[in-house]
């Protein structure tokens, strides 16, 4: 029988276990996301407080002093970084929750190993998988992060017998593992710990910037998993649960991105996509093709006697934080009566979702936004295009060329449309890495410049013409 | 095996169906907040980190515990807070198309 306390923190796990199932329902709704989100929070809330009632702990100061600083970090981060870098953030947080899991893992091992207690095979397994997954995900996470905050080139990196010392790494961190189990002790943990800390590192490298929602979203689940196996090294339910639920509703939604690009999980993470092959494509298409640049006063007498426009966001406006500059052209359009939409590709930006979230902050009107099935038959009678930033998700190669990269990937038919304005930081490839025909057609107009400029000097021009 | 890994394994095995039922039906406007809501619900294993700093007698299981409770902290406060950041925008954006209607 459990004594009083222990009740206590056993029925608390069980309603915050409920709660966060609760809240992940709620999430997947928009008109009760919000509410889903808190009722998670209070989950939390509760669990933890239960936890400090375990008998286990007798000292408070560090677990207090760690989760000020902890918290402070995590809400100054949280509330000051903008909406434009929201991706790159899930990535930080995701990999301190991996560190956190490999930290434990680590720290339960050494504490078994000094009071002398008989450690199962269960409870090791838990403690190399749990210690070598967190590692993983902590340091994949941070080069996910740098790649998308732009310290870390966004291409794919690349060297001579790249994927045989991955494989090595993959085989010295299984080898150690396995010494791990066998009672190869702390040293050997130890050992697993680095290893799979330059393994995160290493398989993140190789990937491309437009896959990083992708790895951020197995990454998630990752941790998620991690988070359970620490519940299995611990004896503590609540963890399993809640890091179960995390580590399969994380995969399902990979599934859902994955499916979108048209790709397989196993193209994203060992395609190395964009950096092999497309070299060689990009600079034979090159040749004898030419750019049609424009200025902000001809885009603004094409958008202004338009019957019909079509906005098509991608990374390039969330790069500029023009996503309010782009909302006002369009509302000054539509006092001149021009109809105006934008079209949603499912994985514009960095992250699914990514363009209706900052559409959203700039209170754009939810009718507006189109998904790509509901536009893809609008573009032939659609006057001008503006496609303000995108690039992978507008490339017709996707659609016409066998043997593009990333042939087979659903995109924005924006090329059938009557004109087409493309407003581009500079002839930079996007993410994928590989070159855009759709610069090169005929009814294809450039703005270049940096999307948020480029954008407030065309609704000047605008207010003239 | 004992009866308590068995247990742990069922439960692993049910919260798997749980997690693939409960978002299998999300639009995609919400996979962001999505991943981040989940994002911070996996901070729970700070809960471990508690168990480890609460209980640690040598400096290395104190430094290793501190640290753990320090990155689970800031994956939880901020894995929340910039999840309620994102949904915030949701809200105001109902309210925008209300005010589109009533005009």
């Amino acid at each position: 029988m459990l004594d009083l306390r222990a009740s206590v923190i056993a029925l608390s796990y069980i309603v915050a276990a409920v709660l966060f199932i609760f809240g992940l329902k709620q999430l997947s709704s928009p008109s009760t996301a919000r509410s889903g989100n808190r009722l998670a929070a209070i989950g939390m809330a509760l669990a933890l407080g239960a936890t400090l009632l375990d008998r286990q702990i007798i000292s408070f100061w560090n677990i207090a002093l760690g989760t000020l600083i902890g918290a402070v970090m995590g809400v100054y981060f949280a509330r000051t970084v903008q909406m434009t870098a929201m991706p790159q953030m899930v990535a930080l947080f995701n990999g301190m929750g991996g560190a956190t899991a490999a930290l434990v893992s680590v720290a339960e091992f050494i504490r078994l190993t000094r009071v002398g207690a008989p450690i199962s095979v269960g409870e090791a397994t838990s403690i190399v998988l749990g210690t070598a997954i967190g590692a993983i995900s902590f340091t994949g996470s941070i080069i996910a992060f740098g790649k998308l905050q732009e310290i870390l080139p966004g291409k794919p990196l690349q060297f001579p017998l790249q994927r045989l010392i991955n494989g090595l790494i993959l085989l010295a961190v299984i080898a150690l593992g396995v010494m791990v189990v066998m009672g190869g002790g702390s040293p050997a943990l130890w050992m697993l710990f680095a290893a799979a800390l330059l393994l995160g590192a290493m398989f993140v490298l190789p990937i491309g910037g437009g896959d990083m929602p992708v790895v951020i979203s197995i990454l998630n689940s990752l941790t998620g998993l991690a988070a359970a196996l620490t519940g299995f090294v611990l004896h503590n339910q609540m963890l399993v649960v809640a890091g179960v639920l995390v580590g399969a509703s994380g995969t399902l939604l990979t599934l859902l991105m994955s499916t979108a690009m048209n790709r397989s999980v196993a193209n994203v993470l060992f395609g190395a996509f964009g950096a092999a092959g497309s070299d060689t494509a990009a600079a034979a298409t090159a040749v004898g093709r030419t750019v049609r640049q424009t200025t902000s006063e001809d885009t603004a007498i094409a958008l202004a006697y338009a019957r019909t426009v079509v906005i098509v966001p991608g990374y390039g406006l969330a790069v500029a934080e023009a996503q309010h500059t782009v909302r006002e052209l369009a509302t000054d359009l539509e006092k001149r009566g021009v109809n105006v939409k934008y079209a949603i590709h499912p994985v514009a930006g960095r992250m699914p979702g990514h363009m209706n979230v900052l559409l959203a902050e700039a209170n754009v009107p939810y009718d507006q936004l189109l998904e790509m099935d509901q536009v893809n038959g609008e573009f032939p009678q659609t006057d001008v295009v503006l496609v303000v930033g995108a690039n992978d998700v507008v490339n017709p190669a996707a659609r016409d060329d066998p043997s593009s990269p990333i042939y087979g990937m659903p995109i924005l038919d924006v090329d059938r449309a009557r004109n087409i304005i493309v407003l581009k930081r500079s002839m930079g490839h996007g993410f994928a890495g590989i070159d855009n025909a759709l610069f090169y057609h005929e009814k294809t107009r450039m703005l270049f410049g940096d999307a948020r400029q480029s954008l407030t000097q065309v609704g000047q021009a605008l207010k003239t013409a | 095996m004992s009866q308590e890994l068995v247990l742990g394994i069922y439960v692993f095995i049910m919260a798997i169906f749980v997690g693939f039922e409960v978002i299998s039906r999300v639009p995609s406007v919400l996979h962001t907040p999505l991943m981040s809501g989940t994002n911070a619900i996996h901070g729970i294993v700070v809960l471990g980190a508690f168990l480890v700093a609460g209980s640690a007698d040598t400096p290395l299981l104190h430094a290793l515990g501190f640290i753990a409770v320090v990155f689970g902290a800031a994956n939880v406060f901020g894995g929340f807070v910039v999840t309620d950041r994102m949904l915030e925008m949701f809200k105001k954006r109902e309210a925008a198309a209300g005010e589109k209607k009533d005009a």
